[in-house]
């Protein structure tokens, strides 16, 4: 039963929030209610059974404690007049028009330019994904209280500053795109990153598909689906028993999620080449059909890498691409281009950038210099696993250095 | 909704090489589709004058003059659907590219 409610709820959730906040402008109330809905639906389904249209039940129960809320604050007849006829809105089978139009206005609303980045995230967890405000605190490391009022700044500037509830078209379409497609992202690495909360790298999967389905034709939202599917595809294969990190030719292959990976495959197929996330998808396509390090098609993503480079130039762009550059055409190669990557200062401390030199260096055959660039790279990890991860790497240097050592003077 | 334009001074002013917009071009456009209320350059920070009543007394004092390059050097007033609507009024703005444009929404005290 608390399956049924749970996979009902996560449908249901977003639509009912968003077409609440369309007819009554209140945020607040539109999440207390949808909030309530389900609330509801754990102490009754139990009991009597789940209904036959679950989604359909929550947007009424939703609607009609809405009408309550309004009637008691005695807001005008039209609001309550819209309220009564999304009754006949049934959010599950067939979903009309305007209800999958209110998800698409929340999410480009939740993603406004005129909020802070981290306020873009945090509502959009909390208003269309309905993540309670304690695990979005947590994943923030700030305090519930102050991520409630965050919140509750960003939502009084969506009011006072006139942030519509609307999807932008046109050219406006094509400029605001990219922030929505940003936030995703940052919702997905926080989901991925060692120390994150795996359920929001779920959420954004599940966000892109819906953007996908919502707003068909755009390469870029298909492209940031694919990545997704072809990172998460690794998920279980990212650690050791111990939690670690394993980097790629560490990792168990056979553990990583096929499904994912044809399904990211699909998708990438008929997308165009040309978008940032379409490059990095085709990077992360070309590791996720390798057999392994070795058999990776390491020319073709340092031509990738060059095309990123060229179209979204960044410094972790510059420093990625001198990795792929190191497996395609040797570490000389790898080495200088990240000289160049690290010339600006931007990556200095940047614990991957020094575990990339450090990588080079090994292959490159200076066992000692490269042991002594991995320690300095764990002293400025971020995570703990990463930091171990990186000690492990200098610790196996030191063997195999020692072990060389001790055949020479047998010999 | 009305919203305060205050136009400003940038110290890192767009590079692009392309043609700036014509003040006088945006300001009749934005009239005539209504989006823009009424607006004025202002006089430079030299001819400002401070006002300050303490403890009942008048203190009247030159300036102020900012430290920053970045001063206010008009406005304009706005009378737009949403934000998206006076972003797009603002975009269109020369000082957008030579400067810098913030956009403040006006309280309705009888709302």
């Amino acid at each position: 039963m608390a399956d049924a409610i749970a996979a009902a709820s996560t449908d249901a959730y977003a639509r009912i929030v968003a077409a609440l906040i369309r007819i009554t402008d209140d945020w607040t109330l539109a999440e207390d209610c949808a909030q309530e809905a389900l609330t509801l639906a754990l102490q009754r389904w139990p009991q009597e059974g789940a209904p036959g249209n679950p989604g359909g039940w929550l947007m009424t129960v939703a609607r009609n404690r809405a009408i309550d809320m309004l009637r008691r604050a005695s807001v005008e007849r039209r609001k309550l007049a819209e309220l009564a006829v999304l009754a006949l809105a049934d959010p599950n089978p067939t979903p009309a028009e305007e209800v999958v139009d209110d998800r698409l206005r929340l999410i480009f609303t939740c993603c406004h330019p005129a909020l802070a980045l981290e306020a873009r995230v945090a509502l959009t967890l909390r208003t269309i994904c309905g993540v309670p405000t304690a695990d979005i605190a947590r994943a923030f490391l700030v305090s519930e209280s102050t991520m409630t009022r965050r919140l509750t700044r960003a939502k009084t500037k969506i009011a006072d500053a006139g942030i519509p509830y609307q999807v932008p078209t046109g050219r406006a379409l094509a400029e605001r795109l990219p922030g929505v497609l940003a936030v995703l992202y940052l919702l997905f690495t926080h989901g991925y990153n060692a120390d994150g909360q795996p359920a929001f790298a779920d959420e954004a999967i599940r966000l892109a598909r819906l953007l996908q389905q919502l707003i068909p034709g755009q390469g870029e939202v298909s492209a940031l689906l694919a990545l997704f599917l072809f990172q998460h595809s690794r998920r279980d294969a990212r650690r050791d028993q111990r939690g670690n990190l394993l980097p790629l030719d560490k990792q168990d292959r056979l553990r990583w999620d096929r499904t994912a990976i044809t399904d990211g495959l699909h998708i990438l197929a008929e997308t165009p080449e040309d978008g940032p996330y379409a490059l990095q998808a085709r990077i992360a396509a070309c590791h996720a059909t390798a057999a392994s390090v070795d058999a990776t098609d390491w020319p073709a993503i340092a031509a990738w890498y060059d095309k990123l480079a060229w179209i979204h130039p960044s410094p972790v762009v510059e420093l990625n691409r001198a990795v792929a550059h190191g497996y395609a055409h040797g570490p000389t190669a790898g080495l200088a281009l990240l000289a160049q990557a690290r010339a600006g200062g931007a990556l200095d401390d940047y614990p991957l950038a020094v575990a990339a030199e450090a990588d080079l260096t090994a292959r490159h055959g200076d066992r000692v210099r490269a042991a002594a660039l991995f320690r300095q790279a764990a002293s400025v990890a971020y995570s703990e696993p990463e930091r171990r991860a990186l000690l492990d790497r200098a610790d196996e240097l030191d063997r195999v250095g020692d072990a060389c050592e001790r055949e020479v003077m047998t010999r | 909704m009305k919203y305060m334009m205050f136009v400003c001074t940038d110290t890192e002013p767009d590079t692009d090489k392309a043609d700036e917009p014509d003040i006088d071009v945006w300001v009749s456009e934005s009239d005539t589709c209504g989006r823009r209320l009424e607006g004025s350059a202002l006089a430079p920070t030299s001819a400002a004058t401070t006002v300050r009543v303490r403890n009942g007394r008048l203190l009247v004092s030159d300036g102020p003059f900012a430290e920053t390059k970045e001063v206010i050097v008009g406005y304009d007033l706005l009378e737009c659907a949403d934000l998206d609507e006076a972003i797009e009024v603002a975009r269109a703005h020369p000082m957008a590219r030579a400067g810098r444009l913030e956009l403040r929404p006006l309280v309705d005290l009888n709302d």
